[in-house]
């Protein structure tokens, strides 16, 4: 049952990424996580926003970024959309290995995974939507990946 | 908060305070800029003190790492002061917290160039 739900239609600009971040924070801290939670699932949710208006969207201005917050039980459950070619998370670099260590790019992906319990990557050819979970008072140990 | 750098010299060694946000956009372009615009002066020995640094994103690690390694490359040597817990946290789950030589104490940090 959806306890809550709230949608934002955003333009491809760097405010976007920061107007997200703003609002993933004050969402998760009335969701009940805790500061470090908090910090975490923000950075999540800049970090895919980030990919939605850079390398979804490509800062094309006729291209939305759809973010969308629900509240569903225990869970929080975010999902970014872009409008741009889609993300194929096959071909996304590990940057933890030592010929990626010590690249300027690459880490947004692994840094959402490392905050969430639950990271969904969905493209398509209209876009990509990722989806985030994150389980109120979660003890999951990592993020659990899921391509479709 | 944006970002903002004021630089000082101790022994030889170029320190940079930072402050506010390294993140995509203003806050990396900034780190950058006073990174190369003081290897371009010959101020090899850079220590980035990131204690008042309240927050960082992958594209501020990315550019702690292209500061490094761009130091690096030119015969410099860059080094990080005083983490804040997310910073480390930050840099220690994305493994490079042994590719940098971090240091705690600022005397310490100066000595060891």
């Amino acid at each position: 049952m959806i306890q809550h739900r709230v949608s934002y239609t955003m333009d491809s600009t760097l405010e976007t990424v920061d107007s997200a971040e703003q609002a993933a924070s004050r969402i998760a801290a009335e969701s009940g996580f805790d500061e470090d939670e908090v910090m975490g699932i923000s950075m999540a949710v800049r970090e895919a926003a980030v990919n939605a208006v850079l390398h979804g969207n490509a800062y094309d201005p006729d291209k939305k970024v759809i973010l969308d917050f629900e509240t569903i039980g225990n869970d929080l459950i975010i999902t970014i959309r872009d409008q741009g070619a889609g993300l194929d998370p096959n071909k996304i670099p590990d940057p933890l290995s030592p010929e990626n260590l010590l690249k300027t790019s690459g880490r947004g992906i692994f840094l959402i995974r490392s905050f969430m319990d639950e990271v969904h990557i969905q493209p398509s050819q209209t876009g990509t939507a990722i989806k985030l979970v994150k389980h109120v008072h979660g003890t999951s140990a990592g993020a659990k990946e899921a391509s479709q | 908060m944006t970002m903002k750098t004021s630089t000082r010299q101790v022994d030889g060694v170029t320190i940079v305070d930072c402050s506010g946000r390294i993140t995509l956009g203003e806050g990396s372009v900034i780190l950058r800029d006073t990174v190369r615009d003081l290897l371009s002066k010959g101020q090899k020995k850079i220590l980035l003190n990131l204690g008042e640094v309240t927050y960082i994103d992958s594209s501020g690690i990315g550019e702690l790492v292209s500061a490094f390694t761009t130091a690096r490359k030119e015969g410099g040597e860059l080094k990080l002061l005083k983490l804040t817990k997310k910073v480390h946290d930050l840099l220690q789950i994305t493994k490079l917290y042994t590719v940098f030589d971090v240091k705690d104490d600022e005397a310490v940090a100066v000595k060891s160039f």
